[in-house]
C-alpha cells in the first residue's frame, strides 16, 4: 500500500519536473496550440471514466459514468482536433513566385 | 504482478512517452503538427489498454459500459464539432471550454470512486485524499473556467464583478469548502459531506473569477488549466492509474509556466491578477471623449501609403485592436503587396499580444503569413533598428517606451521598442489609453504619425493608397 503511494508520488514528482524542462523551451509563436495541446493531454481522463464504468453498478454509478465519459470525451477530441487545427496552418513560406524556374521551361 | 498488469504497466509507460515526445516536439513550428498528432497516438495508447484492463478484469455491467459509450459519444461530438467550427478569434474561450470539461470529469470521476467503494471498506486515506482534492480542484475548475470563457465571449460582462463584502465572502466559503473536505477525510464514510465539498467548490470556482477582468482572463484560463491538471493527477492517484498521474503532471507544468510568463509579460504578479478587480475588462473606448491631441502628428492613408511604398525595412506590430476587429487578413495582405513589391516586412510580435500568448501567431497564420515572419520579442527588438517604418495596428501598452522608465503600471514590462525605428506609424481608433490607463509618449513623438481609423478599414485604405504610390 504504502510502497504503491510512494511510486505513485515519485511518477508525479518526476513528471512534474519533465514538464516545466520540456515545456520551458517551447517558444512563445506555439504557446496557444502548446497550451490547446496539453488541455488535450488532460483529456486522458477518459481512462477514469473507463474504469469508473467498469466498477460501476447503481443507478447513481451508471450517471457519474456518463457524465464523467461526456465530458472526458469532448476534452480530448476536441482539445486535439482544435490543436490540429491550429498547428495545420503555420506554414513556411514559399518559394518567391517569379525565382528561378530552374527545369521546367525547356525553350 | 501478473502478466496483464506488467503488460498494461509497459504500455502505459509507452503512452506517457509519446506525450513528453509530443510536448518535445512542440518546440519548432515545422515538428509541432507532427508533436500534437504524436501526443493523440500515445491518448489512443493509453485509451485501448484501459479498456482492454476493465473489460478482462470485472467485464463489470452492461448498463454501465452503454453509459459510457453514450456519454462518449455524445462527448466526442460535441467536443470535435465546437473544434471544426469555431472561429480562430475565439480559441481562448474553446480553451477554456475544453478545460472546464476536463476538470468537471475528473472531479467526476473522484466523486464517482468515493461513492463505488465507500461500501465496501472505510476508504484508507491514501485514497480519500487525493479523491477529496480532486472533487474540490476539478469542481474549481469547472465553474472557474465556464465563468471565464463567458467572459471572453461576453456573455457575462468583462468588467471585474465585485460587490461589497465579496472578499470576505470568499474567505468564508474557501474555509467551508475546506472544513468540510476535512471532515469528509475524518468520516471517510458520508457522500453527503462529500457533496458539500463539491458545492462549495463549484460556487468558489464562480466568485474567484467574477473579479476579474476580461483582459486577465486568459491568465486565469492558463492557471485553471494548470489546475485541471493536478485534478487529473488526484485522480490518477484515487483509482491507481500511472497513465493519469503523468499526464495530469505534465500538464500541471505545462499551465504553470505559462501563468508565470504571461504574468511577467503583463508585468502583473499572479496573485495580483488573481485578486482581480483590475482594468475595466475590453477597452471599450469610454474614457476617449476627452481626447488631447497635443503633440498629435496625424496622418492619412494617403500619407502611410507614401512612407510604405518607399521602405525598405517594414515592420508591423500587431495588439488586441486587430485581433478584435479581426483585420489579421487585411494586414496580411497589405505585408503580401509589400514583400512582392521587395520591400522587407515582418511581424514584432509582443508575447501578449492578442487575447492570450501566441493567439497573434495563430491568426496571422490563419491568414497565411509564414511563422519566418512573425518575429519574436528579441529578435524584433534588434530588427527596430534597422527598421524604415513601423506600422502598429491597435498595439499600445506593448510598446509603451514609459516602461523602461521606474514609477507607473508598465514599469520594468518587457515592451517592443518601436521608438527606435526611423517613423512610426500608429493605425488605433483614437486616443484612448490601453489597458494600463497611463499615455502613451509613443503616439505624441515627433517622428510618429497617427492615423485614427478601424484596423480593417484603416488597412483596406492603406493598401490602396500603397498601390497608387508604387504603380506610379
Amino acid at each position: 500500500m504504502t510502497t504503491q503511494l510512494f511510486g505513485n508520488l515519485a511518477i508525479f514528482v518526476l513528471s512534474l519536473l519533465v514538464g516545466f524542462e520540456v515545456i520551458s523551451k517551447i517558444p512563445t509563436t506555439l504557446h496557444t496550440p502548446m497550451m490547446s495541446g496539453a488541455n488535450a493531454i488532460h483529456g486522458v481522463v477518459v481512462a477514469g471514466a473507463i474504469v469508473i464504468a467498469s466498477e460501476a453498478d447503481s443507478p447513481v454509478g451508471y450517471a457519474l459514468t456518463f457524465a464523467a465519459a461526456a465530458l472526458a470525451a469532448a476534452n480530448v477530441s476536441g482539445g486535439f482536433v482544435v490543436t490540429d487545427r491550429m498547428l495545420r496552418m503555420f506554414t513556411r513560406a514559399k518559394a518567391p513566385a517569379g525565382a528561378t524556374p530552374t527545369t521546367k521551361d525547356p525553350s | 504482478m501478473t502478466t496483464l498488469t506488467f503488460v498494461i504497466g509497459i504500455v502505459y509507460l509507452l503512452a506517457a512517452t509519446l506525450f513528453v515526445l509530443g510536448l518535445h516536439q512542440m518546440r519548432a513550428p515545422s515538428t509541432a503538427r507532427r508533436g500534437n498528432l504524436t501526443s493523440a497516438l500515445g491518448m489512443a495508447i493509453a485509451i485501448i489498454a484501459t479498456i482492454v484492463v476493465a473489460l478482462v478484469g470485472s467485464g463489470g455491467n452492461l448498463l454501465a459500459w452503454l453509459a459510457l459509450i453514450l456519454g462518449a459519444a455524445l462527448g466526442a461530438f460535441y467536443g470535435t464539432l465546437r473544434a471544426r467550427t469555431v472561429k480562430m478569434t475565439d480559441i481562448p474561450q474553446l480553451v477554456s471550454v475544453f478545460n472546464a470539461v476536463g476538470g468537471g470529469a475528473a472531479a467526476a470521476v473522484a466523486f464517482a470512486d468515493f461513492v463505488l467503494n465507500i461500501t465496501a471498506v472505510p476508504l484508507g486515506l491514501s485514497t480519500s485524499i487525493p479523491i477529496v482534492l480532486d472533487v474540490l480542484i476539478g469542481s474549481v475548475t469547472f465553474s472557474g473556467s465556464l465563468v471565464a470563457a463567458g467572459k471572453l465571449q461576453g456573455i457575462i460582462p468583462g468588467r471585474p464583478i465585485t460587490f461589497r463584502g465579496g472578499r470576505v465572502l470568499n474567505v468564508a466559503i474557501v474555509a467551508f469548502a475546506l472544513g468540510a473536505a476535512v471532515l469528509t477525510l475524518l468520516f471517510g464514510q458520508s457522500t453527503l459531506l462529500l457533496v458539500v465539498v463539491l458545492v462549495a467548490s463549484l460556487t468558489i470556482g464562480v466568485l474567484m473569477v467574477l473579479p476579474i477582468g476580461g483582459a486577465d482572463a486568459p491568465v486565469i484560463v492558463s492557471l485553471l488549466n494548470a489546475f485541471t491538471g493536478l485534478a487529473v493527477a488526484m485522480a490518477g492517484f484515487a483509482i491507481d492509474n500511472q497513465a493519469l498521474i503523468i499526464a495530469g503532471a505534465l500538464v500541471g507544468a505545462a499551465g504553470t509556466i505559462l501563468t508565470l510568463q504571461m504574468a511577467k509579460a503583463m508585468n502583473r504578479s499572479v496573485m495580483n491578477i488573481v485578486l482581480g478587480g483590475f482594468g475595466t475588462g475590453d477597452s471599450t473606448g469610454a474614457r476617449s471623449t476627452a481626447q488631447d491631441l497635443t503633440g498629435v502628428r496625424q496622418v492619412t492613408a494617403d500619407d502611410v501609403g507614401l512612407q510604405l511604398a518607399y521602405a525598405q525595412h517594414v515592420l508591423i506590430v500587431p495588439g488586441f485592436g486587430l485581433a478584435s476587429a479581426q483585420a489579421q487578413h487585411e494586414v496580411a495582405d497589405l505585408a503580401k503587396y509589400l514583400i512582392g513589391h521587395n520591400i522587407d516586412v515582418k511581424y514584432a510580435i509582443h508575447p501578449v499580444a492578442g487575447r492570450m500568448p501566441g493567439h497573434m501567431n495563430v491568426l496571422l497564420a490563419e491568414a497565411n503569413v509564414p511563422y519566418e515572419q512573425m518575429l519574436q520579442l528579441d529578435d524584433a527588438n534588434a530588427a527596430f533598428d534597422n527598421c524604415d517604418v513601423a506600422l502598429v495596428v491597435g498595439a499600445n501598452d506593448v510598446c509603451n517606451p514609459m516602461a523602461r522608465q521606474g514609477g507607473n503600471p508598465v514599469s520594468g514590462m518587457p515592451i517592443l521598442d518601436v521608438d527606435n525605428a526611423k517613423s512610426v506609424v500608429v493605425l488605433k481608433r483614437s486616443m484612448s489609453p490601453g489597458y494600463a490607463g497611463i499615455p502613451n509618449p509613443l503616439f505624441t513623438d515627433p517622428k510618429t504619425g497617427m492615423f485614427f481609423a478601424d484596423a480593417k478599414q484603416g488597412l483596406t485604405d492603406i493598401l490602396a493608397a500603397t498601390k497608387e504610390y508604387v504603380a506610379g
